[in-house]
């Protein structure tokens, strides 16, 4: 309500123009009269939502040069969300590219008030996270790592420090504090308006209390957008809605899921302190007390994310409109006795309000952003997890990119909307996944935690099989994985026990599956992996996959082929696995969230034939892998056809019969480097042939495992995961993997000149393994991924995944090896030398391991169990 | 499944819960003088009541039933030789709550204490829930469901209760029946009675249905699916006989056939009536099996009330006898409960069933009618099913006893006639029968006997039940409005609330938590856990002193359902 009452002042001070159209609001409340100007009959952009995220964009937009933007505000700017916001720009954040954003947002909002003349109320406070706990410090500590290696200052101090940062913490409970001097207050109504002011400025017309009803959409493209004041022709729509844009995005007749949800927000304002606190004092955050407190009008301004949250607007808007919200002080205790907790001299301190502000959560609390794939130029940046005047900035620009280059500047895929699918957007899930997240906020972060809200959503029918057995199940994509099978008799710790940062109490268990793996033959269940059929009644299938992936796909029928989906820049919008299945059809098997981009990123590019089709059959089949030595002995007992590598060469496919099942797709794959086969196994035989494996299995010691086991043998193998490893700013020739890319197959492809110049100028990331020398298992911590590399003691880089190899009986990290001019810090070109010349050290909460580093995987030790892995391997040996 | 009789509250003047309270220094009863002092001046009086063998019969009596009733006649405890001192002991109950209230827990011993989670399976033994099916996410039913509980003092329970969906007509039954002088009547009511109102409310056609499905041996309609927890039995031996009189009842309402619809409120006292004159008539001629014999005798020679609630839509149909209550839970507008009768108590308190009394008998009577606020000066209700003794003349009594077995000859109460007795029947089962029609603010009913409603005043029930069933949310906001209020007081005032609070999150039973009040409350109105403890743990006998059975059933509505019938009906 006071911020709000200031910031309309000046924005319209500021805007003259602003105040002509709007200033008989003020006189009178007739209805005729508040829309002065008519909308314009058509725009190249359309943003719904004058919030922070809208006037954002907005900003952006008009700043790389597209001037033909209409906003559109249902109410008035900055009204919603953004005017109840706390205001707090804090730069802790836990994914990289979070805390891109956030860092860019402050430097953004820094200068705002200098570029627009909208006072923005930015101070700049610093902010301190305490720690309550060692394991807390642990997480701050890995915060501060990658803070610092950003040049973001940052340092981990004691408790005392924090006292003389700020007089009034309670400092008895503590165990240190991580202090980040750069963040700021900001008042977020006005960064708002600061940033409407300027993209006005710019060209944007800016429209309040016009409400957008749905957007038209024509083949595939969005049209236009209906309002309740018009019809406005658009070729861009940007859907910045806020909690409201799940509602939106299903208005129309061609719906775009947003899987959103709000919660009651709530925070606490005080009268001034008889001495006010001065407005420099740093914002405090306790997670541990699930509270953050800051300085506001020389009282407090004190929120929190309870572990209880309520939910509300499940059933749509209807119910309530956010200012009649009512303050809920029962619900609150828990909070206020924090905050009590954390500083008592406030006992005395008189209340002033208790501000119920909505706020909107996402199924894995990042925000969505990007266009729909569905609906071509449907733009969304929304589902800020309380978190959009840190992330505002930075989004808005990220997206901006998108909409005017194609992509943006970052790797934005841990937010893109396609990570989402239609399966997160049943409201019920929703409304239990944000109940789950929100309470997140302030949780530990630890490696490995899991979802429990919306599980048991997509399941292969061999679940209960195996659930019986002892799995212990994550999930992914709303598919059931397991992870390891606890074997009987033996009982693990409760989740909550067993979240830690050192060694996970499973460590044996995964390490008896790894020795099964590579000794006798193991079977995982990989249903989730997406799986797509091309075919065509010509060779238009081939033709169009030969354009759109590197690698050859030319090859006889049978053959499996390891290829990326490039895009022209060379990067990797997906790896997969192809087999021809027959002259005109294909069979492609991608990572389980891939479901969504990846069928987006080829429908928009396979040529509109009739004659040309392409299904989703993930659904069809239960992939089994056999992994391990013995895996061609029980395949061929239950198929009685040879399996030897002479029968059954490496990267083949062919349909046989297991058991009783015909029409089974056995591939000789595995995803991780070890011997063995991929059974794709039409879902009505899953649990005959999954019997069948297990009986016949037995006297070769068969036993299940799960992904933990997968992944650390697929890492001591160097194999890189799309999603993890690989993103779309990798190419192959940044991970060892030229010999995937065919530049001379004789046909054009996408991103083939991106690589032929980087063929040539050389690259300027090297995917490179390290392997932890000076690293105590029981003891240390583990390495997790995002840790920063440090060569001869400069940051060159950070890890993208990590785990325990059994075999090396070492950690193996994962990372990209850079190189940056000592003096000017520009990128320069990596080298094998430069990798090879090097003392490495990980930097893991603050603690250096030297690592080694290697460009190719552990042949020899691998050598006398390789036997059928030759041609999958041989490609980094090429080299 | 005879119950002793001996310490009943109505029928025996021996000392019962509240209404007397019980000035105990015995040595021989350690247990009770620790945790319950009394005023000294009390004291002179505890060797008339021999407090201690009174509890030891009790004990006996649980084993050998009907004899120990002579026992006690012969130690001259039985209620009816009214005796002016005990009498004297007579408080208004408001006075015994003070008095409890006011006790002292300091010195308490703790060979009491019971830990919450035994504290909870005592509670919880008898507690029964029932949700109404919804189809299809739209619950067509007023009710949602209901929540029942008892905790007995007698031993065994003389309380029963029973809730049924009538099958053939809408609606849907709830009662709760206190028994006197045993539990056999209560037991008999609490099977038979929501089948004679099920059968008055059923149409012309469905009786014919069922008759000539009767006659022709095929399968019979349901009429009541009933709602029962595990320990709600029913007596198997009588099975056949309450039938052929429920037969016996439908085939004279078919005859009489009246073609008019079938109103409920006189469906459920015609029903009443019905079963008090078949319960009357079975003991009357008697049965060729012994053991039948002497149940229906038990079930005519013992008592009971019964206050039962017929829900149809936004009709409410409460039908009371005797001093059982029915209250309605009413939300106002601001979030806070109020209550509202939905019965008269029958007893002497109320002066219209006073007034009733002298009317029905000669003036002569007058003074003996009502003593010490008892019928008769024996019994507190002044409706109830059963008791026979108050119905019967003298000449038939005399006569049904005597060819009676020879349990019944030997017991002494049945052979005693009540003083002054010129004019019967002095007791009727007729029941008083109010009509609501159901408001969206009516959130719930609470049928309780009167161990609740001694303990506990409307308003308090209203209350806690209205807070337990909308939970912590409903709990009348705080606002801080214009009021200068500092961090420090809210933090206080939210911790109290909070504590208030977490006891409802132990039950998951309306009724269950209102036991828990009723039971547990302390001076503020809120559970005090020592306090629970050692009333659920008074010994087997000493517990009737302290408390009565209770039985509740908290029945919640569906406000959209009873506001959408309203806007149909508007």
């Amino acid at each position: 309500m006071f911020l709000r009452l200031l910031s309309d002042t000046r924005w319209r001070a500021a805007n003259p123009k602003w105040r002509r159209m709007t200033c008989s609001r003020r006189s009178t409340s007739s209805t005729q009269e508040l829309h002065p100007a008519s909308l314009p009959a058509q725009a190249q952009v359309v943003i719904c939502g004058g919030g922070i995220t809208g006037t954002s964009v907005a900003y952006h937009l008009s700043k790389m040069g597209w001037k033909d933007i209409v906003l559109l505000e249902q109410g008035r700017l900055a009204a919603g969300t953004t005017r109840f916001c706390a205001g707090i720009v804090s730069t802790a954040r836990h994914v990289s590219i979070e805390l891109k954003m956030a860092d860019y947002s402050n430097k953004l909002y820094q200068q705002l008030e200098q570029e627009t003349g909208v006072v923005t109320g930015y101070v700049k406070t610093g902010s301190i996270s305490l720690a309550q706990t060692q394991d807390r410090l642990i997480s701050l500590k890995r915060i501060a790592s990658s803070l610092n290696v950003m040049g973001i200052p940052c340092e981990i101090i004691t408790p005392k420090q924090v006292a003389q940062l700020h007089p009034l913490i309670n400092i008895h409970d503590l165990v240190g504090a991580m202090y980040v001097p750069e963040d700021a207050l900001v008042s977020s109504a006005n960064v708002s308006l600061a940033l409407a002011t300027a993209a006005s400025r710019n060209g944007v017309q800016i429209y309040e209390r016009t409400s957008v009803s749905h957007v038209a959409v024509q083949n595939g493209r969005v049209t236009g957008v209906e309002t309740d004041r018009g019809q406005i022709q658009c070729q861009y729509f940007v859907n910045c809605a806020g909690q409201w844009a799940y509602e939106l995005g299903h208005s129309g007749k061609e719906p775009v899921n947003i899987p959103l949800h709000a919660c009651e927000h709530f925070y606490l304002l005080t009268h001034p302190l008889k001495e006010p606190l001065a407005s420099s004092l740093p914002t405090i955050v306790d997670p541990d007390g699930r509270i953050y407190i800051r300085n506001w009008q020389g009282g407090i301004l004190s929120g929190g994310f309870e572990k209880n949250p309520k939910p509300l607007f499940t059933e749509g808007r209807n119910q309530l409109e956010i200012q009649n919200l009512q303050e809920d002080w029962d619900h609150f205790e828990p909070l206020l006795s924090a905050l009590l907790r954390r500083m008592p001299d406030l006992e005395a301190l008189q209340i002033m309000q208790l501000v119920n502000c909505p706020e909107s959560f996402t199924p894995d609390m990042r925000c969505i952003m990007g266009e729909s794939p569905t609906v071509r130029g449907y733009f969304v940046l929304a589902g800020m997890n309380s978190a959009g005047i840190s992330y505002g900035g930075g989004a808005g620009k990220y997206l901006a990119e998108w909409m005017v280059n194609g992509y943006p500047s970052e790797n934005v895929w841990p937010l893109d909307l396609k990570r989402f699918g239609a399966l997160q957007s049943s409201r019920t899930f929703l409304r239990h996944r944000v109940m789950e997240v929100m309470p997140l906020i302030c949780d530990l972060k630890v490696p490995r935690w899991d979802f429990q809200t919306g599980r048991q959503l997509r399941t292969s029918p061999l679940y209960d099989r195996l659930d019986a057995q002892g799995a212990r199940w994550m999930e992914k994509h709303g598919f059931e994985r397991v992870k390891y099978f606890v074997p009987p008799g033996k009982d693990l710790l409760d989740l909550d026990q067993s979240k830690t940062f050192y060694k996970p109490d499973w460590f044996d268990i995964v390490g008896s599956e790894v020795k099964c793996c590579k000794e006798a033959v193991c079977v995982i269940d990989m249903s989730s992996f997406t799986k797509f059929e091309i075919s065509s009644t010509g060779d238009q299938a081939l033709e169009s996959l030969q354009y759109l992936f590197s690698n050859d796909l030319d090859v006889p029928v049978g053959h499996v082929v390891h290829t990326g989906m490039l895009n022209e820049k060379g990067g990797y919008e997906n790896d997969c696995s192809i087999a021809r299945l027959s002259k005109r059809s294909f069979f492609m098997i991608s990572p389980t969230d891939q479901q969504v981009h990846c069928w987006a990123w080829l429908k928009n590019r396979l040529p509109d034939d009739g004659n040309l089709t392409m299904e989703d059959v993930t659904w069809k089949y239960t992939a089994l892998n056999l992994i391990g030595p013995r895996a061609v002995d029980v395949l061929s007992e239950l198929s009685y056809a040879p399996m030897t590598p002479e029968h059954f060469p490496s990267l083949f496919c062919k349909e046989m019969s297991v058991g009783y099942a015909n029409g089974i797709r056995v591939m000789s794959i595995t995803h991780t480097g070890e011997p063995g086969f991929m059974l794709y196994i039409p879902i009505e035989y899953a649990l005959h042939v999954y019997n069948e494996v297990m009986n016949m299995g037995q006297k070769y010691g068969i036993r299940n495992a799960g992904y933990y086991a997968l992944r650390s043998l697929r890492i001591e193998k160097f194999f890189a995961f799309w999603g993890q490893d690989l993103d779309a700013f990798t190419t192959p020739m940044e991970c060892g993997r030229e010999f995937q890319v065919k530049l001379d197959k004789g046909m054009q492809f996408v991103g083939q000149e991106a690589l032929l110049e980087q063929k040539q100028s050389g690259v300027y990331k090297r995917f490179t393994m390290f392997i932890l020398e000076d690293h105590d298992t029981d003891m240390d911590l583990w390495p997790w991924w995002g840790e920063p590399i440090f060569r001869n003691g400069r940051y060159v880089g950070k890890t993208t995944s990590s785990a325990y190899s059994y075999t090396l009986e070492r950690h193996v990290c994962l990372g990209f090896v850079q190189h940056f001019d000592e003096k000017t810090g520009e990128e320069l070109v990596v080298t094998t030398d430069f990798i090879n010349q090097g003392e490495y050290e990980i930097d893991i909460a603050g603690q250096r391991f030297q690592a080694k580093a290697k460009l190719y995987p552990f042949s020899s030790l691998f050598t006398h169990r390789r036997r059928k892995d030759e041609v999958e391997l041989s490609g980094y040996q090429r080299e | 499944m005879l119950a002793a009789s001996c310490c009943d509250r109505r029928m025996c003047v021996c000392p019962g819960p509240r209404r007397i309270a019980i000035p105990v220094r015995s040595s021989r009863l350690p247990l009770l003088s620790d945790a319950m002092p009394a005023p000294a001046h009390l004291f002179p009086l505890i060797r008339n009541c021999e407090i201690s063998r009174i509890c030891s019969t009790v004990c006996y009596c649980h084993h050998k039933h009907l004899c120990c009733l002579s026992s006690h006649f012969a130690h001259g405890h039985f209620r009816y030789a009214p005796q002016k001192k005990f009498a004297a002991l007579y408080r208004p109950k408001e006075n015994f709550n003070h008095f409890i209230h006011a006790r002292d827990y300091a010195s308490a011993p703790q060979r009491f204490y019971l830990t919450p989670p035994q504290v909870n399976s005592i509670l919880k033994a008898n507690e029964y829930s029932f949700k109404v099916p919804e189809f299809d996410g739209k619950n067509v039913s007023s009710v949602l469901g209901f929540d029942s509980n008892q905790l007995p003092a007698n031993a065994p329970i003389e309380d029963r209760r029973s809730a049924a969906t009538c099958l053939q007509t809408r609606g849907m039954l709830l009662g709760v029946f206190d028994g006197h002088a045993g539990c056999a009547c209560a037991q008999a009511v609490s099977e038979r009675l929501f089948y004679y109102i099920a059968v008055s409310l059923l149409p012309h056609e469905t009786l014919l249905e069922i008759e000539n499905a009767v006659e022709s041996g095929r399968a019979l309609l349901p009429i009541l699916q009933w709602h029962k927890h595990p320990n709600d039995y029913f007596s198997k031996e009588a099975s056949k006989l309450y039938f052929s009189s429920l037969r016996t009842y439908w085939q004279e309402l078919i005859d009489l056939n009246s073609g008019e619809t079938t109103d409920v409120k006189e469906a459920l006292i015609n029903a009443f009536k019905r079963l008090d004159n078949d319960i009357s008539l079975e003991a009357q001629v008697g049965d060729p099996n012994s053991f039948l014999n002497y149940l229906v005798l038990r079930v005519a020679f013992s008592g009971a009330t019964a206050c039962v609630a017929h829900v149809d839509g936004v009709d409410l149909h409460i039908a009371n006898t005797g001093d059982s209550r029915a209250m309605l839970g009413v939300q106002e507008e601001d979030g806070s409960w109020s209550a509202v009768n939905l019965s008269y108590d029958h007893n002497a308190q109320n002066e219209h069933e006073v007034e009733r009394v002298k009317m029905e008998h000669p003036k002569s009577e007058e003074k003996s009618l009502v003593k010490q606020d008892r019928l008769l000066g024996l019994l507190m209700p002044f409706r109830a099913f059963g008791d026979v003794k108050f119905k019967w003349s003298i000449e038939l009594q005399k006569r049904v006893v005597e060819s009676g077995p020879d349990q019944l000859n030997d017991n002494e109460y049945t052979k005693f006639i009540p003083p002054n007795y010129h004019t019967p029947p002095y007791l009727t089962a007729e029941p008083e029968v109010i009509h609501h029609k159901l408001r969206p603010q009516d959130k719930f009913l609470v049928l309780a006997t009167d161990g609740l409603w001694e303990t506990m005043h409307r308003q308090d029930v209203a209350r806690i039940v209205g807070e337990y069933l909308t939970g912590v949310h409903h709990q009348q906001p705080i606002a801080v409005g214009g009021y200068k209020v500092t961090l420090g007081q809210m933090h206080g005032l939210l911790t109290e609330r909070r504590a208030r609070i977490s006891s409802v999150f132990e039950d998951q039973n309306a009724a269950t938590h209102l036991i828990r009040h009723a039971v547990g409350n302390n001076e503020f109105g809120t559970v005090d856990h020592e306090r629970l403890s050692k009333m659920l743990s008074l010994p087997e006998e000493l517990a009737r002193m302290y408390r009565d059975d209770i039985t509740i059933i908290v029945v919640q509505f569906n406000s959209h359902v009873i506001g959408a019938c309203q806007n149909e009906e508007l």
